[in-house]
């Protein structure tokens, strides 16, 4: 069997189009040898959902800048359970206060990266957590 | 500039420096880094001498202020007559929420209002919308009507204070609501004194914010151009903004350079629709970052401003000295704050507010310090005011005009960046100009390539970052930050119902009939948008007018 | 709870296509027997692939044709291939994102696919993930990749049609006649029409595809003329022209029994590899595992056995040709 890969779907839900985060670390995540799909902007949670489905993705990356952080990722962990998704790891990251993480890692998102988070951290995070 | 014999001599001097002096203390211990690079990888000297400007020609390329080629300022007297614009960003919640806040900011010494508008107005969305929800009143004011924008202006005297006002492809629809909210008021458009951002390539670009493809959206622009130029003479039409630009990851070189790039667009655009250069050019405006190394931000307004008199003069054949002066609004680097140790974020903005102003602008905003987390609190605001107070009234800047000229450092990097600059609009200009350069991404790209290597060096530890990766602490979670209220939606949606219900639906539909049939031709749409605004139209149901029409952007991503 | 993964799919469950394909882009066994299931329902679906530099409006292309497609009621997967980096084993698979029209479409299927280095090679591995949207009930199948490695290139051979994306600007048509792909276009596809230098490119790609005609003769694989079809993609311009031509291919593929001819020879290319590669892996894995590979090679080093022979002596330890 070869050698497999860890698939990472890279989104922005919402309206908001700063993508300076979430392409970077596209661009890392591959370097750390990831296949991405990156959404690109205006993804709603219903959307990110069918592409995690139909790439059969291990992990889904939210990004967030505009605050909206607390109405679309527990979205996005819904629609996941409910298309039978559960094992997919959801992390987050972006301008998220951290009074705010205790409540979306209850409502399943695994971790959430601050602004500043070194990104072999966040790589880390995830070979170590993603399902096998 | 400097005589050749005297040259000579700093020449001799410096090496026999270097040998000497310089020579011994490096033997016994080195300098902290091989390579020293500016945050935007400029390669910077241990030290500037008249060797570094000897081919300076005072006249040709500093000359006064107030006259070509304007390195050294566009006004004669600069901040001795007048300081700059305090023009603090500010908007979230409800209209009336931001209605407080701008009067708040006007009572402490704040002298010009900065519009910041909800992601749903922006995109051309109401409140009530199914992609509003989650985001009313998030980022900014939520805008849906004329009737919100009279409560956002509430007991504010347009006719005394300008505004500027942040929004981009539904531009027209937000300019026609504040002149009929004027008219309103009594006040003749000639009187009414602002800016509106109008900058669309960009939100291409960068920002995302678009809505409708290139084409149509240019002549949305060139229409507002248009009609500000004949109507309301003091407005500037248009915001060319590299704030994003640099936001997004770009050098202070790009960033010039491809704001530049935007304006050359726009001004063609201009152009080709029949309008000679002199009737617009003078109020096309634009939108700067400033970030915290002050030399080369300094170097980079001067670059800016004396290539852009060149690009007037020489590419468009200006006539009109104001068409050449590059007038700008500077916001402090947002994306420079940290969230670990916020304070320091105080001392940055600081440095960046002498920056701007060292560099020369018309106008500012500085950032506040909690603003890496969420948008400002009051407190936190009237900091960020305040910096802007100190450093007018107590730091000596503004007593002097363009203090940093002469400096070899200063003069050196301003030459060293306008060369950079140039190297971009050569390149983009074989490449077929601005719109191509952008369909085919060599702009982001150009970006995404900075972001990645700025990247880099700070994992690396190359650069360093105070609180980031040097000099950390464990600190507590910040508290008494500025929430939204998650049910404005609910609260904005019933506003909606109540406005649709009541308002004269022949009058709207009649209106909006009108703005759909002048679209379709060439006719400038502004008339038909004021109609369509004063008849209670909602900035999604104009909007949905044009999508009809024009079709929705999904512009081709490039990661 | 077991899932009946070939049965799911049968029924066009999206889940169970995506998580077959990731079997089979693992090279993972639990896909043999599923793919055994789905094989007797496939052959279906019409397959079209999309080539070209990068640059030239690939995805684009490919995102108007589906929803043109769409509009006769045809369902669509689409597979689009983008390369693995070969340092660092990743990727980023950007095509994905160029097509946000369809991808809230139910009757559309993208599956973004890095071409890795799959050990029984990329046509491989992309015909099986064909042989799975096919039996899901994908009427048309569009694979898209980039036309510059060998790999990609070969590709393009599982396709009943192949459309070679061109733009003008890129230094194209020398670097396509280099790389063979044009030996296998149908259609060429001048992209970003409105552009400067399109004209110039249609001609010289015209010009090619006559010469092309006179210099092979008019023999039975080549009685196609590949048609040349203007198009501005992103403005949904010349889309109607390409679909056309497709059909048109289609057409004259059935009518002079091509169309089989094709799959035939595809079927064969496919099976061949296919025992290649088991032949081989089992070979291979026997000759690790046992530590026997490694004593071969230091024979053959220490000159004591030379290659050949040691080939030859493997080959009559394993291999039985039956009698007749």
């Amino acid at each position: 069997m070869a050698d497999k890969k860890i698939k990472i779907i890279v989104a922005k839900p919402g309206l908001d189009g700063h993508d300076r985060g979430a392409k970077l670390l596209s661009r890392i995540f591959a370097e750390a040898g990831m296949e991405v799909v990156y959404t690109g902007l205006r993804q709603t949670p219903e959307m990110i959902v069918e592409a995690a489905l139909q790439e059969d993705a291990d992990v889904v990356g939210l990004s967030s800048l505009s605050g909206v952080h607390s109405h679309f990722f527990p979205k996005v962990v819904e629609l996941l359970k409910e298309k039978k998704l559960d094992d997919v790891l959801v992390v987050g990251g972006g301008i998220i206060p951290l009074e705010d993480i205790p409540e979306l890692k209850k409502a399943g998102i695994a971790e959430i990266f601050g602004p500043g988070t070194p990104t072999p951290t966040i790589v880390d995070f995830i070979t170590g957590n993603v399902r096998s | 500039m400097i005589d050749k014999k005297e040259l000579e001599k700093v020449k001799k001097g410096r090496e026999s420096w270097e040998e000497g002096t310089l020579g011994k203390t490096l033997s016994k211990r080195g300098e902290r880094r091989e390579v020293f690079t500016s945050i935007s990888g400029t390669p910077i000297e241990r030290l500037y001498t008249p060797e570094s400007i000897k081919d300076l020609d005072y006249e040709k390329d500093l000359g006064f202020p107030g006259d070509y080629p304007y390195t050294r300022g566009v006004q004669p007297t600069m901040y001795r007559g007048r300081f700059w614009t305090m023009r603090q960003y500010a908007g979230f919640g409800s209209a009336k929420d931001t209605n407080a806040r701008y009067r708040y900011l006007l009572e402490q010494g704040q002298t010009g209002l900065s519009v910041a508008f909800h992601l749903p107005t922006q995109a051309g969305y109401d409140s009530d919308h199914p992609l509003s929800m989650g985001e009313v009143g998030k980022v900014g004011a939520a805008i849906d009507s004329i009737e919100d924008m009279q409560i956002l202006f509430d007991q504010i005297p347009l006719d005394k204070v300008t505004v500027s006002m942040t929004i981009n492809a539904a531009a027209t629809v937000l300019l026609a609501m504040y002149l009929s909210l004027a008219e309103e008021k009594g006040i003749s458009p000639d009187k009414l004194g602002g800016t509106i951002q109008n900058d669309v390539l960009k939100e291409i670009i960068c920002r995302g914010q678009y809505i409708y493809p290139p084409g149509p959206t240019m002549r949305l622009t060139t229409d507002l151009i248009t009609y500000c130029q004949k109507n309301v003479p003091r407005w500037n039409s248009i915001s060319v903004s590299g704030y994003h630009i640099r936001e997004s990851g770009s050098t202070a070189a790009q960033e010039m350079a491809f704001t530049i790039a935007d304006g050359i667009a726009y001004t063609q655009a201009c152009i080709d629709k029949g309008m000679d250069v002199d009737s617009f050019a003078p109020r096309l405006s634009f939108f700067f970052n400033v970030f915290t190394n002050v030399c080369e931000e300094v170097a980079k307004f001067r670059a800016g401003r004396r290539y852009w008199a060149k690009v007037m003069k020489e590419r468009f054949g200006a006539k009109d000295p104001r068409s050449m002066m590059m007038r700008y609004h500077v916001q402090t680097g947002g994306v420079t704050l940290t969230y670990q140790q916020v304070l320091n974020n105080i001392v940055r903005v600081g440095l960046q507010t002498y920056a701007a102003v060292a560099g020369g602008c018309q106008s500012l905003h500085t950032d506040s310090y909690d603003e890496a987390l969420c948008l400002p609190t009051e407190g936190a605001v009237l900091v960020a005011l305040r910096t802007q107070q100190m450093v007018a009234e107590e730091s000596g800047a503004c007593d002097t005009i363009d203090p940093f000229a002469g400096s070899y450092y200063v003069e050196a990097l301003t030459d060293q960046i306008e060369a950079e600059i140039d190297g971009y609009i050569k390149k983009i200009d074989e490449m077929g100009g601005t719109l191509v350069a952008i369909d085919e991404g060599y702009i982001q790209k150009e970006i995404q390539n900075s972001s990645y290597q700025f990247q880099k060096e700070i994992e690396s530890g190359d650069l360093a970052y105070v609180g980031v990766n040097k000099y950390i602490m464990e600190e507590p979670p910040a508290t008494g930050l500025l929430k939204v209220d998650m049910a404005l939606g609910d609260v904005e949606a019933e506003k909606l119902k109540k406005l649709r219900a009541e308002r004269d639906n022949a009058a709207w539909q009649k209106a909006l009939d009108n703005l759909r049939e002048v679209s379709k031709t060439e006719e400038n749409v502004m008339p038909a948008v004021i109609e369509a605004v004063k008849a209670k139209a909602t900035v999604g149901e104009v909007c949905d007018v044009w999508r009809e029409l024009f079709g929705e952007y999904r512009p081709k991503e490039f990661v | 709870m077991t899932i009946d993964y070939a049965g799911e799919v049968l029924q066009g469950s999206p889940r169970a296509v995506a998580r077959v394909i990731s079997w089979l882009e693992n090279e993972d066994e639990l896909a043999r027997p599923c793919m055994e299931s789905l094989y007797p329902h496939t052959g279906r679906a019409y397959v079209v692939g999309i080539t070209g530099s990068p640059g030239t409006g690939k995805s684009t292309l490919t995102d108007k044709l589906t929803q043109h497609i769409r509009k006769k009621g045809l369902t669509v997967g689409i597979i689009a291939v983008d390369p693995s980096s070969p340092f660092t084993g990743g990727a980023v698979l950007g095509d994905r994102v160029r097509m946000s029209e369809i991808a809230q479409d139910p009757g559309v299927f993208i599956r973004s696919m890095a071409t890795r280095g799959f050990l029984g090679g990329l046509s491989q591995a992309a015909s099986k993930v064909v042989n799975v949207m096919d039996a899901s009930g994908k009427d048309v199948i569009l694979i898209e990749t980039v036309g510059v490695g060998q790999d990609e290139v070969e590709v393009m051979r599982i396709a009943d049609t192949t459309c070679l994306v061109m733009a003008p600007g890129l230094g194209d048509a020398i670097q396509s006649m280099k790389a063979g792909v044009m030996e296998i276009a149908d259609i060429y596809v001048i992209n970003k029409s409105d552009r400067q230098g399109a004209d110039q490119l249609f001609v010289e790609v015209s010009h090619r595809v006559d010469q092309d005609v006179h210099i092979k003769g008019r023999n039975r694989n080549r009685s196609w003329i590949p048609s040349v079809v203007p198009t501005a993609a992103v403005n949904d311009i010349g889309i109607t022209d390409v679909l056309d031509a497709i059909l048109s291919h289609q057409d004259h593929l059935e009518q002079t029994g091509t169309l089989m001819e094709k799959r035939r020879e595809r079927t064969r290319q496919q099976t061949l590899q296919m025992i290649h590669h088991e032949v081989f892996s089992l070979l291979r894995k026997h000759l690790s595992e046992s530590g026997r590979m490694e004593q071969l090679v230091d024979a053959i080093m220490n000159h004591e056995q030379d290659p050949y022979s040691v080939v030859q002596q493997l080959l009559s330890e394993w291999i039985k040709v039956p009698e007749g």
